[in-house]
């Protein structure tokens, strides 16, 4: 069973296992408009929670997406770099950034719910 | 229809825009003519000048010799002249009307400036002269050195930066050397930046190898002292600061916060975009600032953008002055037995014996001389006063465009005095399908060069009008009262007035997104396209 925890700078980070799937927010997405560039990290890169872990650009403006717990890298999405259109498309599924092995189960629980969020989300109006 | 190539210029979407029919048989506009790019129609078998074929010779580039034809495209002269006229007539700029770009100081360049650059002991010098027969370009560039530091009571000044991110870098790295000079050059790694901060700050602060910590804005939009103090530590080198700021309010909590760094033993540097905003009014040297490059494109009306290039002197403190990059000017004694003259210290041996410590040099020569010429043209013409007045009257300027509009946009720190720039939000575009994009893009169609837009980057759907002292009263209303018949337009729901727009010009809405995430950047022969992947 997976469940899903939100960042304030709005990523997002699926779990299943020990494993998490990372990636921004439908409301990211939206305030960032039509995305042209995602720059991922590598493979096996180890990340601090917190720290810069890949960069999204869009015709807008350039964010930083930051790793939502430490661990390291195992996965990118390689067709991002392609069609980076997909993080808007389907910021949930085809437009996910990593997947990063959770090197502390307990920092999950920093982290919002999909409820709380949205009322994090309506906080920011 | 020419100009397909490589220029994708419409939303996909825009079904209304791709099924509009041809509005005339050319494709020109009236006398608004369609232009195609020069490769388009240039011929190569046509010049403009007769070359003579050259004679026998023996080639001796060896590998590096081109294997393909160059591909010039070939035009008679007139072909020429008229290409580069029509393409100089779809520009915009502030000859042509108001620029209101905020942040970028669109100001009037006045003509005596460019009548003084002309002259030729100005314009006809060449940096590898020697200084004996320059003395009157020299001796201007000493009395422009006086003008800055008079305005901003600072104790040095490095003038060969060519624009302001270079007058950044100059300020950063004279703020490194000191830090070097006091051997904590490693152990202070942190630059603190405000998250409103031009976005060329953390961008120099990360050039020079320094690590940006950012300082988030208060409700009202500026600064902290508090912020800044708890930011502040042995690690940290320095704070980029702009005042005015981004949002276009003055820093109120500067003095302090200019206390509380050199307290942790850092420096201040200040961005001087918006120094014309304050000029003659107040003297950075009083706020306790280090380091503040000042752009003579802006402040001092040199011409901007396309128009001309930049000029970024840096104003450093007593603390920074012996930083200083080469060249300085100094008086030489020797070259003529006798005589004593004004001369460009080139070489850091002279300096043997001062307490100068040129961190080194910014450009191979002394910097950007023209501008140097209009930028004491504009000082000298206006004087002490009327140097204050023109920051006064940028002041008014923009508050008057906030008093006329703010019961129709909003404002997002409240409805109080800005500076030389008001910066509007988009709340009251809230759930009227209209974008501050779309605002922009309508303005276009009404003959004004769009605002600043998203910036700031801290507040939403930012517009930031900066309307400068060049515009009449007049040329303000007709400003505002477009910008309100564009507002209300907005209100009364004709939303396709914006979301089509621009309408009426030579292109209509930009894809943005095609052309950032498939950028052609090159143009190809039509018929080459199959083989231009070779």
């Amino acid at each position: 069973m997976s469940s899903i925890r939100y960042t304030q700078d709005h990523e997002y980070i699926r779990i299943d296992g020990d494993t998490g799937t990372v990636g921004i927010s439908d409301y990211a997405q939206q305030q960032l408009g039509d995305v042209v560039f995602v720059e991922l990290p590598e493979s096996g890169k180890k990340i601090g929670q917190g720290e810069q872990a890949a960069v999204v650009e869009s015709v807008k403006a350039a964010s930083e997406v930051y790793a939502p717990v430490a661990g390291e890298v195992i996965e990118v999405n390689g067709a991002l770099e392609g069609e980076p259109g997909k993080v808007n498309a389907d910021p949930a599924g085809d437009g996910w950034f990593f997947k990063i092995r959770i090197g502390d189960a307990k920092q999950l629980d920093t982290l919002m719910d999909e409820n709380a969020y949205a009322e994090f989300l309506k906080s920011l109006g | 229809m020419l100009n397909n190539q490589g220029r994708p210029t419409q939303p996909a979407n825009n079904n209304e825009a791709s099924s509009r029919r041809r509005e005339t048989f050319t494709g020109n506009r009236g006398l608004q003519q369609e232009e195609g790019l020069i490769f388009e129609f240039g011929r190569a078998e046509v010049s403009g000048v007769d070359i003579d074929e050259p004679a026998q010779f023996k080639p001796r580039l060896g590998k590096f010799e081109r294997k393909t034809p160059l591909g010039l495209p070939g035009l008679s002269e007139p072909e020429a002249v008229r290409h580069y006229v029509r393409l100089s007539q779809k520009n915009y700029s502030i000859d042509a009307g108001l620029y209101p770009l905020g942040s970028c100081t669109m100001k009037h360049n006045p003509r005596l400036n460019e009548k003084m650059a002309r002259l030729p002991g100005f314009s006809d010098v060449h940096p590898l002269q020697p200084q004996s027969t320059v003395q009157g370009a020299i001796e201007l560039i000493d009395e422009l050195e006086k003008w800055l530091l008079e305005l901003t009571g600072m104790s040095a000044v490095a003038m060969s930066p060519k624009a302001g991110a270079h007058g950044e870098a100059c300020g950063m790295m004279a703020i490194k050397a000191a830090h070097e000079a006091r051997g904590e050059g490693k152990s202070r790694h942190i630059v603190i930046v405000p998250d409103s901060a031009h976005g060329t700050n953390p961008a120099t602060a990360a050039l020079i190898g320094y690590t940006v910590r950012a300082v988030p804005a208060r409700a009202d939009g500026t600064v902290s002292a508090q912020a800044v103090r708890e930011a502040l530590g042995p690690d940290v080198a320095a704070i980029m600061l702009t005042n005015p700021n981004t949002c276009g309010l003055f820093e109120k909590e500067i003095v302090e916060i200019a206390k509380a760094v050199h307290e942790a033993g850092a420096y201040f540097y200040c961005d001087g975009a918006n120094f014309n905003a304050i000029m003659g009014k107040v003297r950075p040297g009083d706020l306790g600032i280090d380091a503040m490059h000042i752009n003579l494109h802006k402040t001092f009306s040199t011409p901007h953008g396309g128009g001309g290039p930049g000029a970024g002197p840096v104003v450093l403190s007593q603390a920074l002055a012996p930083y200083a990059p080469l060249p300085v000017l100094g008086v030489d004694k020797t070259t003529l037995p006798g005589k004593s003259f004004t001369c460009l210290i080139e070489q850091e041996p002279e300096l043997a014996g001062t307490a100068r410590k040129p961190f080194g040099r910014m450009t191979a020569f002394h910097g950007q001389m023209g501008m140097y010429v209009r930028a004491l043209s504009y000082m000298l013409s206006h004087g002490a006063d009327g140097l204050k007045q023109a920051s006064e009257d940028a002041v008014l300027n923009a508050n008057y465009v906030r008093a006329r509009l703010s019961d129709i946009m909003s404002l997002p720190f409240g409805d109080k005095p800005c500076m030389h720039e008001v910066l509007f939000d988009d709340k009251w575009l809230k759930d009227t399908g209209v974008t501050t994009l779309d605002f922009a893009k309508a303005m276009i169609d009404e003959g004004y060069h769009p605002m600043t837009m998203y910036f700031p980057l801290v507040v939403h759907g930012a517009m930031l009008i900066e309307p400068t002292e060049s515009e009449s009263l007049a040329s303000l209303e007709l400003f505002i009262m477009t910008l309100r018949d564009l507002a209300f337009g907005v209100l009364r729901g004709e939303t396709e007035r914006f979301t089509q727009a621009p309408r009426l010009a030579p292109r209509r809405r930009l894809d943005e997104t095609a052309a950032a995430r498939n950028p052609i950047l090159r143009w190809t022969k039509p018929e080459a396209i199959s083989v231009a992947a070779e």
